[in-house]
């Protein structure tokens, strides 16, 4: 199979990513948690059995500047060596935390970073190469992450500093994700249900649109921690009139409260757009033919206006897993908790911890809403 | 003057034009015809060194066009596109000052200039020199797409399908306004077109191309009276050669002057397909002809009609 | 809405908030009768609010210069072969909370100032990158090409013709970002910077609601009256060219 010169490219630039990762220290060695460790980069760590590594990662530096390709091939490569990486990284933690109550603690540096960073694009560059479809795709995924699943249920990445921070925050960690879950749940529905109705209500009478979007808009604008902060008084009030509730000045209330209101704006947003966005023709026909207006909408209008609208709540619910993170600032917890621990501490690990399932949850919310949007839409085309 | 000499191009696996060789004169209005994917569009955008040929080479007045640098040799060359292309960020004033601009000609000369175009082309400055492209007509952006085209006085004119976009009345219209320019201005003219009325109606030569070779060029009659192969007649519309080559001439060439006939008088200078019209709808074999001004000078016969192939 | 007259408003009632809370004993004091110290008074308001401003100039300006170069690059031919590159790692950074941002950087950096300003530049670049890579993909292939054809150079027709007729986009992406640095600026007090977040986070970690709401006034006006001086800037700015 050829490249064309765009796709060399691409990989020789990533080629160059990995190479400055190389450069880079792959871990870092601390005597104990608070200081601060030295980095060691991978060519230190080459030795023995791990030698191995280095067929697929000269595949990887070699193959773009090579006259024919196999991008099956690299993508292997790849996947090797990332999860060869992993490999050795637990073995180095394991090796230099011998003894029960050792209190060095080994991370992954920069360069480990950088690398799987670098995998990562590669890989899925590779996927679009192959033109892999779902099902190649997913498989691809899943051969990615098995040795690391792999790894991680056999323990051999225990030894990690971001594994013993796991292990720490490990109890905590299904309340984070309730917590977490919770907040977006709980403020989506409402919000979408709120956000629907402003905007069907804007789309029937035109002249609201302009107020309704622009006093939206100021609230957006509110960046969220003052808008939390803002809340603190009202819903304590609240809280005192209505003592049985739970509801107080911090926890879920308010923050539930704060993410319901940015999210309004997107909703309205939306709702107007897929309704605006029907066309035309469809509602003249569909009144030519003698529907009643309620018939127009649950048969013509909405279902038309169907894949925009869940556009729109992709758009929201993505937003509302990062503005959560904040909401642990006044005490409503979720993965935020967890990462301002990790600062207050100066436990960069700890941090990681928080940050990672919010990415890991945007992703995976993301692509679901985009599997869902897409299935619609492949829908509609048949019918 | 622009001399086109065994041009080949391929774009990927196609060859999309072939060992063609064209030459333009100076004052000449030479229209491309042939069916989509002939290369007419493509021999075009050879001109102004949009595209490059892949051998062969491109002349103006002798010398290789490759010579200079694209942009100045595309400043000196006026192009107008079907979809007329203009900047919707400016005004029709900044738009048909571009090229004068690029050449950085004094800012007063600019201004004349544009109110010439605009005043030329049927559209008062006063009310459109400030209006942008979203607030005009279809048919007015094609004519500030003209005057973009003249701005800069220059040698010769490219138009790619410039009307197809129109309404014929609007159509009709532009051809018209087309052809009075090129004689008022005697510019050198390129047009592609895939509309045969059109390359009839305006072109002093016409160029049929297919498959990326020329396949006849010559003055509209001739191409109609003596195609070249199986596939000008076919293109030509057999059908309607007859009523095309009618289309050629004025009443003007064939009246029988003085003489007398009843009926709604025909016009001078209407075309004889308009007369063989007029006969049918009068269902008679003879008509007055009048001038300008109304008076009765002559009289057409149907017969006179038929004398159009001599 | 005549031009100005929302970032007038806004910009009036901000400075009005600024003069009245260091005397708004009384008031803080009626709501909050058991703090001792209702009113803020560790920092000058004002001096806060100058320097929450100088965060977010310091950001912005690298971020919009790198983010317009950046969308500007990957559209030319130049650099089209990395533009889905491009426009994976945005939705992937972009995924990441500010928040998380600001934690990272710290690492890095350590506390104070710089992590913060290294942290609202990276995360500022995005939506103005994304803006820019946006406006320049929606533009008709035929306006450049056309300006092209009349005789413009690339960099002529970059800057006179697809630069302004993008510019709406671009400048939608850069009132976004510097809107989102006033908030993530806020935050930046949790790692040590000195911004009007700082009264939030103090009093926060000190049950003093009266210091959070005075923190988070400042920090809400301040950006309703950035994001109204945006759109007053945006219809001067921009061309006439949408109706």
């Amino acid at each position: 199979m050829t490249a064309s010169p765009d796709d060399r490219r691409v990989e020789r630039l990533l080629v160059a990513g990995m190479v400055i990762a190389l450069l880079l220290p792959v871990i870092t060695v601390a005597p104990n948690r608070l200081l601060s460790g030295s980095g060691i980069e991978l060519h230190a760590l080459l030795h023995g059995e791990r030698l191995w590594l280095l067929f697929p990662l000269l595949w990887l530096l070699i193959a773009p500047f090579l006259p024919r390709s196999w991008p099956a091939g690299a993508a292997m490569a790849a996947i090797a060596l990332g999860n060869g990486l992993l490999w050795l990284t637990g073995q180095e933690a394991a090796l230099r935390t011998v003894g029960d109550d050792s209190l060095v603690r080994v991370s992954f540096g920069p360069g480990f970073w950088l690398l799987l960073l670098c995998l990562g694009l590669l890989l899925k560059h590779l996927a679009s190469r192959m033109r892999a479809r779902h099902a190649m795709g997913l498989v691809l995924l899943v051969s990615a992450l098995s040795p690391a699943l792999v790894m991680l249920w056999k323990g051999m990445l225990d030894p990690l500093s971001l594994m013993q921070e796991f292990f720490n925050v490990q109890d905590t960690l299904l309340q984070a994700t309730r917590e977490h879950l919770m907040l977006v749940a709980g403020s989506a529905v409402p919000a979408i249900c709120l956000g629907a109705g402003f905007g069907f209500v804007a789309y029937k009478r035109p002249r609201l649109q302009g107020w309704v979007l622009a006093g939206f808009n100021v609230l957006q604008t509110i960046p969220s921690i003052a808008m939390f902060g803002l809340l603190i008084g009202p819903m304590a009030a609240l809280g005192h009139w209505l003592p049985q509730s739970g509801i107080a000045g911090i926890g879920m209330a308010p923050a539930l409260v704060a993410l319901a209101l940015y999210s309004l704006l997107p909703m309205t947003h939306a709702t107007l757009a897929a309704l605006n966005q029907v066309p035309a023709a469809a509602r003249q026909a569909g009144r030519g033919l003698g529907m009643t207006p309620v018939q127009l909408l649950l048969r013509v209008e909405l279902p038309l206006a169907l894949p925009v609208f869940i556009a729109g709540i992709r758009i929201t619910v993505v937003q509302t897993v990062g503005l959560a993170a904040v909401a642990a600032l006044i005490g409503a917890g979720g993965f935020g908790a967890i990462l301002f621990q990790g600062l207050a501490a100066s436990a960069p690990d700890q941090v990681i911890l928080g940050v990672l399932p919010i990415v890991l949850l945007t992703i995976t919310l993301d692509s679901l809403f985009q599997l869902l949007i897409s299935t619609l839409d492949a829908h509609h085309d048949r019918t | 003057m622009i001399e086109l000499d065994a041009i080949h191009k391929t774009f990927g696996d196609t060859e999309v034009l072939h060992d063609l060789s064209l030459k333009i004169e100076t004052g000449e209005l030479a229209v491309l015809i042939g069916p989509s994917g002939s290369g007419k569009s493509t021999t075009l955008k050879l001109l102004n060194r949009l595209l490059d040929p892949d051998r062969g080479c491109v002349r103006l007045h002798g010398e290789d066009i490759r010579r200079q640098a694209p942009e100045q040799l595309r400043r000196k060359i006026g192009y107008a596109i079907q979809s007329v292309g203009l900047f919707p960020h400016w005004t029709v004033e900044q738009n048909i000052a571009v090229v004068p601009e690029l050449q950085k000609w004094p800012r007063t000369r600019i201004r004349e200039r544009v109110a010439e175009l605009l005043v030329l082309l049927d559209m008062p400055p006063a009310q459109f020199l400030h209006r942008y492209p979203h607030q005009i007509s279809g048919g007015q952006q094609q004519r500030v797409g003209v005057a973009r085209a003249l701005a800069a006085d220059p040698e010769f004119l490219l138009m790619d399908e410039p009307f197809g976009a129109l309404d014929p009345v609007t159509r009709a219209n532009l051809q018209d306004e087309l052809l009075r320019i090129h004689r008022l201005l005697g510019k050198t003219i390129v047009l592609v077109t895939h509309d045969l009325d059109e390359a009839i109606r305006l072109g002093s030569r016409i160029v049929i191309m297919d498959q990326g070779r020329i396949v006849q060029q010559g003055p509209a009659r001739e191409i109609l009276l003596t195609p070249a192969n199986a596939f000008v007649r076919d293109f030509v519309k057999p059908g309607e050669i007859g009523v095309r080559l009618l289309g050629l001439a004025r009443v003007s060439e064939r009246v029988r002057w003085s003489a007398q006939a009843t009926g709604e008088a025909l016009g001078l200078n209407a075309t004889l397909r308009e007369a063989l019209s007029a006969f049918i709808l009068q269902g008679v074999a003879c008509l007055p002809v009048a001038d300008e001004s109304g008076r009765h000078v002559g009289a057409l016969h149907f017969d006179d009609l038929l004398e159009i192939r001599a | 809405m005549k031009t100005g007259r929302g970032f007038l408003l806004s910009l009036t009632v901000l400075t009005a908030t600024l003069f009245i809370l260091p005397f708004s004993d009384a008031l803080f004091h009626a709501l909050y009768p058991e703090l001792s110290q209702p009113v803020y008074r560790q920092d000058n308001l004002t001096l806060l609010l100058i320097a929450h401003l100088q965060i977010v100039a310091l950001s912005s300006l690298p971020a919009i210069f790198i983010g317009v170069a950046f969308g500007i690059w990957v559209t030319r031919p130049s650099g089209a072969a990395f533009r889905p590159l491009a426009e994976t790692v945005l939705s992937l950074v972009q995924s990441i909370p500010p928040v998380a941002v600001l934690a990272l950087a710290v690492p890095l950096l350590g506390f104070g100032e710089w992590p913060a300003l290294l942290a609202l530049t990276s995360y500022g670049l995005l939506p103005i990158a994304h803006g820019t890579l946006s406006g320049l993909e929606a533009l008709p292939a035929e306006l450049g090409q056309t300006a092209r054809a009349l005789g413009m150079t690339r960099w002529q027709t970059l800057r006179r013709i697809e630069l302004p007729c993008a510019m709406p986009a671009i400048f939608a992406g850069i009132r976004t970002s510097v809107v989102i640095n006033i908030g993530t600026a806020a935050l930046a007090s949790t790692v040590g910077a000195r911004t009007l977040g700082l009264p939030i986070i103090i009093g926060l970690s000190g049950f003093n609601d009266a210091y959070v709401i005075q923190g988070a006034l400042l920090v809400a006006l301040l950006a309703i009256c950035v994001d109204q001086f945006f759109v007053w800037m945006g219809k001067s700015v921009l061309p006439g060219h949408r109706s």
